[in-house]
């Protein structure tokens, strides 16, 4: 019992040294730093522009779990915060596919005017697509494509087979500009399993093949900062020298360029992909190995929230002949480099 | 666990001293099959303790063997790359982090639990120590944030298993799923880049040649290695592993020795995390994913047994070891990351057979 006190004063301690820990702690959870959200790209000119009847635009996309996603959302928002005949009612996102056809019913159900759907599954969500078609509700369907084009009116997406191509044709170019005839050229992919990879890896390789070049290493990461360090590490130990690498993605760009500063290499030319707002700080710089990153733009979330303004108030795309929006659209993959970088800034993402 | 009431501990505490030799004999030859084992421990004590200590035993030669042969396929399909300085370097300061996570699971795994929330516990570590308030305190405050958040969320899981019950397979899946939300919610799903360069240039840099990070590593390894084989907290290890109700009638507060086993393996979280976030230059809330995967075929491969009692942070640091040096061989050789897996498949079955064959065999001759 006399070993009672001790202890009570031990608790007491250890208590109150958790309990200042945890205040400090919390203290560290600040995250404020000017985050910009993205401004609205372009709300069109003419006609168009002018506020039109009110439409109400039901949004729903997956969990903004990486920096693109975040921004493909951001978009969305601030592009219908531009106009001042839309009204925006996005659901939380979610990377269930039930639980996303749920909140889309509920929208459907709310007599929402027109959908903006970024399915997280586009052949589990065709469904639901359709059934809001047969409400008579149009949808826009953003990137990843319904498994029917009887589930949407309008689909708005990138082109990953074009981003591989753009990437391998600015390759080849610079390769012969520095006369090299058999460069060693490397590429690191993102998941592998995902058709958008083999899309953008077939369509580098395409592209390459076209100039007599090809991928002598490849690497697959998990489209994650510390997948793409790990990988690229193991692949320029494997490639004493390189002349180029294409990085599918800006947002485990920062785990390859890590690596790439780590091995204290600067021999070879980097290619990005996406355009992230880092990505393009590197390019303007002029310092960094990255020379130019191939567009995967989220600014498309902003297109497709105008296209279903448009398609509420029964308009056409200004510059076109035709009365109606049409049925499908692809973005293309430019490719951002140091003398065009300050037009693209607009559509960079913060990663 | 076991249903000791604290006052009883306080009771025997004076037998401590004493016992602790007796039962880390015992759990560790009693860990491979159920009954017979458990009776026949004292004759055994002192070869048994050893054959956690620094002897190379039988149950690792197997597995050495497997690691010797990578090298050798290593060097045979790639000798222009794989024993240069660089690749060395490279897989050592891969293996790092997911070395000093394993060291943590090893003694998590020794008293028979389970902690599947490792990853996202560097995950939210990670994130923790990058935001922009921790960066603005500087290096120090950085390190300790990381530190203090691994241990936190570890002691969290320790306390739910220990004092609140809770299946530690059911309380670390709660922490996994938790501590990445939490991640994701501080860090709004972005990458918090580091812009604190004391950081970088002191984490990032190298010592004798050999980096930071490798240095880390081993640093972790051998007081892993001390606390678990020479040292009171490592014998009690086995024994709340081997048999929770011996150890505590041995005197072993077992609650609060498994509560800070799980602190421990937070801990090492922790530590792993700044070992992350300097290889990326980052926090993510992505980091660290899968580690609890790695860690346990790590562990288990390593001679470790699931059932507790027994571990070996030699055997775990050469199933790690093992990982990194598969995938190295694989990217030198332009292999696809699905072959990869099989292989990874493969190897975690075959040690884990031959650890059986060797283990059982002694005790038949």
């Amino acid at each position: 019992m006399s070993r009672q006190p001790l202890f009570a004063r031990r608790r007491f301690l250890l208590g109150g040294t958790a309990l200042g820990a945890g205040v400090v702690l919390s203290a560290c959870t600040s995250n404020d730093v000017a985050q910009e959200a993205p401004q609205n790209v372009n709300v069109g000119a003419g006609d168009n522009a002018e506020p039109g009847p009110e439409v109400t635009i039901g949004f729903s996309a997956p969990a903004a779990d990486h920096g693109w996603m975040a921004a493909m959302t951001a978009y969305a928002r601030s592009q219908a915060e531009a106009f001042e005949d839309v009204t925006f009612t996005a659901t939380e996102g979610t990377n269930d596919s039930s639980q996303q056809i749920a909140q889309i019913e509920t929208l459907i159900n709310d007599g929402v005017d027109v959908l903006v759907i970024l399915p997280h599954d586009g052949a589990q969500l065709t469904s639901v697509g359709q059934q809001a078609m047969d409400a008579g509700i149009p949808v826009v369907n953003v990137d990843r494509v319904f498994d029917s084009p009887l589930a949407y009116r309008c689909w708005i997406g990138g082109d990953n087979y074009r981003m591989g191509v753009n990437a391998g044709d600015y390759i080849a170019e610079q390769m012969r500009e520095q006369g090299k005839d058999d460069p060693v050229i490397a590429e690191v992919a993102g998941i592998d399993s995902l058709p958008l990879t083999q899309e953008r890896s077939q369509g580098f390789a395409d592209a390459l093949a076209r100039h007599g070049f090809e991928v002598s290493h490849r690497v697959a990461a998990e489209f994650t900062v510390e997948s793409g360090e790990r990988q690229t590490s193991n692949l320029l130990q494997s490639a004493s020298s390189l002349d180029a690498l294409w990085n599918h993605d800006d947002d485990q760009g920062i785990g390859v360029l890590a690596a790439i500063e780590n091995a204290g290499r600067d021999e070879f030319i980097m290619v990005g992909g996406a355009g992230s707002l880092d990505m393009m700080d590197r390019i303007e710089s002029g310092e960094s190995v990255v020379k130019a990153t191939v567009l995967y733009s989220p600014s498309m979330c902003a297109s497709a929230i105008s296209l279903a303004r448009l398609l509420g108030q029964a308009k056409g795309l200004g510059d076109m002949a035709e009365h109606e929006i049409p049925a499908s659209i692809t973005t293309y993959s430019a490719v951002v480099t140091s003398d065009n970088v300050a037009e693209y800034r607009d559509v960079g993402f913060a990663s | 666990m076991t249903d000791d009431k604290p006052g009883s501990v306080l009771g025997a505490g004076s037998a401590e001293g004493g016992s602790p030799n007796e039962t880390a004999g015992s759990p560790s030859s009693a860990g491979g099959t159920g009954g017979d084992g458990r009776s026949a421990p004292q004759p055994t004590a002192p070869a048994a303790t050893k054959g956690g200590g620094l002897r190379l035993d039988v149950r690792l030669t197997g597995l050495f063997a497997v690691l010797v042969l990578l090298c050798v396929v290593g060097y045979l399909t790639r000798p222009d790359a794989f024993l240069t300085e660089g690749n060395l370097s490279t897989i050592l300061r891969l293996a790092a982090a997911i070395g000093v996570v394993s060291v943590g699971m090893t003694f998590v795994i020794t008293t028979a639990g389970i902690d599947l929330s490792v990853g996202s516990m560097v995950a939210l570590a990670s994130v923790w120590m990058t935001t922009v308030a921790t960066q603005s305190y500087g290096v120090g405050v950085m390190v300790l944030c990381a530190l203090l958040v691994g241990l936190g969320a570890g002691l969290v899981n320790g306390l739910l298993i220990a004092y609140g019950r809770v299946v530690p397979f059911i309380a670390t899946l709660a922490m996994m799923v938790a501590a990445r939300g939490l991640a994701e919610r501080i860090s709004g799903r972005q990458t918090q880049v580091i812009r604190e360069t004391a950081f970088l240039d002191f984490f990032r840099g190298s010592f004798l040649g050999i980096p930071v990070l490798v240095w880390m590593f081993l640093l972790v390894f051998a007081a892993g290695w001390v606390l678990l084989n020479r040292t009171t907290f490592g014998r009690r290890t086995f024994a709340v592993g081997g048999n929770p109700e011996a150890a505590r009638l041995a005197g072993i507060n077992v609650k609060r020795h498994v509560a800070m086993v799980y602190g421990l393996a937070g801990l090492c979280c922790g530590i792993a995390a700044i070992m992350v976030a300097a290889r990326t230059t980052s926090g993510a809330s992505t980091n660290g994913l899968y580690y609890e995967l790695d860690a346990i075929a790590a562990v288990v491969i390593g001679g470790t047994l699931l059932t507790g009692g027994r571990g070996s942070l030699l055997g775990t640091l050469i199933g790690v070891l093992i990982f990194t040096v598969l995938s190295n061989i694989f990217t030198l050789n332009n292999l696809e990351t699905d072959i990869q897996n099989i292989a990874k498949g493969v190897i975690i079955v075959v040690a884990v057979l031959l650890q059986y064959r060797t283990m059982n065999h002694p005790r038949t001759t």
